[in-house]
């Protein structure tokens, strides 16, 4: 079974991670935060709003410098912005000047890696995301989800060994949530990449992750930590098992300990 | 729904009967030719002008200074508002410099600039490229700030250099604002280089009006007016013609809103 792997070999480790905002006495965000995340493994982190969730995935994005502690990626300290990370913001943040395919080539551009060479595995990947037809459209000509699929293989096309997704799917509706739950499963699964996803949603971390990672707020502070030993490929159909709603519910119960669901 | 044939027909039966207005009082209430002229008046010498070839001149010099003026104030403008923009220091030691100049009507200065630069060309295209500065600098700072906050975490998080954001992201994202301030710049100008004319000049379009007034050529003036709204116009439209080329992608409202329809049916 996939989880049989669980943390075969570390690729980020998070030693006693802090963030604090403004001064010493600011607001506290994070918290003694430790976690080691496993090559090839998806970690869904859930946690009410302001639990420092985003915060964590800004550091391990490089985007934001931690306050103590720190995080390693392949051994080495994430101290700024680096090409061997992939994120996947909220909202698809398309440029609307760029078609697809160039919103895609982005990151090649960026970091001079050569359109020649990149455009062949672009349109593979706009064609494993079903993109098939529309590289030439621009994002504004596309529907919420597809520009959010165009935003994934945008984060894929430079062969990262870390995604990063920070909610990814919440401003979709329900359906073309669920059905991107279920793209981005095939996509991870044929990839292979680690993947830290972070939801608001039980049922989607559940449905997606090998573990979940409940955060407690003010400051964040890693909560429980459940295994998620459900076979690979997951349908949708899995949601309305017992097992799933079992874990649904331990997550849940975790949640509220924390204080988090309001 | 306005528009149509049928509207449009009006909108033309519309400016008829108001020269049919204007003729008819004139000749009803015989308002003096030095006050307010016949729309005939005005034709004739509208067409008058162009026959004896006065206007042509007039017309190259005056669109000439505008056009100069537009792109030296413009390349400045879009040159000093990127350095504001992308630095802070800058920003901090040229502020009250920019926000006395923004408060000062420009064309103020249109007489200094006489005497510093002469009657001929080159006070015109000074007072041109002073008056279109503005609006586009203004549009230039606020344009490279509006990138939003996850567009640049997006860049960043590729590793992009500061050069690379602005190239890739600040700059594009820009454009509306830059094209918006060019449209301004661009009448700015040509009011700049009247101005300029008006206080003194050897030749332009403003000079003539200013002849013109001197010799109480009433009609003639109107016909130059006239002649300026038309220049007016096809200057904005060059500026609206580059801009719907460069700007395809900035109607997205416009299009998601037929993606929506389209979906919906």
């Amino acid at each position: 079974m996939q989880n049989a792997r669980a943390v075969a070999r570390e690729i980020i480790a998070i030693r006693h991670l802090s963030k604090t905002y403004g001064r010493a006495d600011g607001v506290v965000a994070l918290s003694d935060i430790d976690c080691a995340i496993g090559d090839g493994e998806f970690l869904s982190i859930v946690g009410p709003s302001g639990c420092g969730k985003s915060t964590l995935l800004k550091i391990l994005a490089g985007l934001m410098p931690a306050s103590g502690g720190d995080a390693l990626l392949n051994g080495t300290p994430i101290a700024g912005p680096r090409q061997d990370i992939g994120v996947v913001f909220q909202s698809p943040v398309l440029f609307p000047w760029r078609s697809v395919l160039g919103n895609v080539l982005l990151p090649v551009d960026v970091q001079r890696l050569g359109r020649e060479k990149m455009t062949q595995r672009a349109l593979d990947l706009l064609a494993l995301v079903g993109l098939t037809g529309f590289e030439q459209r621009y994002p504004w000509e596309l529907s919420g989800g597809m520009q959010q699929r165009a935003a994934l293989v945008r984060a894929l096309i430079h062969d990262p060994a870390l995604l990063l997704m920070d909610e990814p799917f919440g401003a979709l509706d329900a359906l073309t949530r669920e059905q991107m739950n279920v793209e981005l499963q095939r996509i991870w699964m044929e990839s292979r990449k680690t993947v830290v996803f972070i939801t608001h949603s039980t049922s989607e971390a559940v449905f997606l992750g090998d573990r979940v990672m409940v955060m407690t707020p003010r400051p964040g502070k890693v909560g429980d930590l459940f295994e998620v030993d459900l076979p690979r490929p997951r349908s949708l159909d899995v949601m309305t098992t017992e097992k799933f709603g079992v874990y649904v519910r331990r997550i849940r119960k975790s949640l509220n300990a924390g204080g988090g669901l309001e | 729904m306005i528009g149509g044939p049928r509207n449009f027909a009006l909108r033309l039966l519309l400016i008829a009967a108001f020269l049919l207005v204007w003729e008819g009082i004139v000749r009803l209430f015989q308002i003096p030719m030095f006050i307010l002229p016949t729309p005939t008046n005005v034709f004739i010498a509208f067409y008058r002008g162009f026959e004896s070839s006065l206007y042509i001149d007039h017309i190259w010099i005056t669109v000439g200074e505008t056009l100069i003026g537009f792109v030296l104030g413009t390349a400045l403008a879009f040159l000093l508002g990127t350095a504001i923009a992308l630095s802070r220091p800058v920003e901090y030691f040229l502020y009250p410099f920019v926000v006395m100049f923004q408060a000062m009507p420009k064309v103020a200065l249109a007489p200094l600039i006489i005497v510093w630069f002469g009657l001929g060309l080159t006070s015109k295209v000074v007072n041109a490229a002073l008056v279109a500065f503005f609006p586009l600098m203004v549009n230039t700072i606020v344009g490279l700030r509006s990138a939003e906050e996850d567009k640049v975490n997006l860049m960043k998080s590729l590793a992009a250099s500061k050069a690379q954001i602005f190239w890739m992201l600040q700059l594009p994202n820009a454009m509306p604002y830059i094209f918006a301030g060019l449209e301004i710049a661009m009448i700015f100008a040509l009011i700049g280089a009247i101005v300029a004319e008006f206080v003194g000049a050897q030749a332009g379009l403003g000079m003539l009006i200013q002849s013109m007034n001197f010799t109480m050529d009433v009609a003639g003036q109107f016909s130059v007016l006239l002649l300026l709204s038309m220049i007016g116009l096809a200057l904005n439209w060059i500026v609206i013609a580059v801009r719907r080329r460069v700007l395809f992608w900035d109607a997205s409202q416009k299009f998601n809103d037929e993606a929506a329809k389209k979906e919906a049916t």
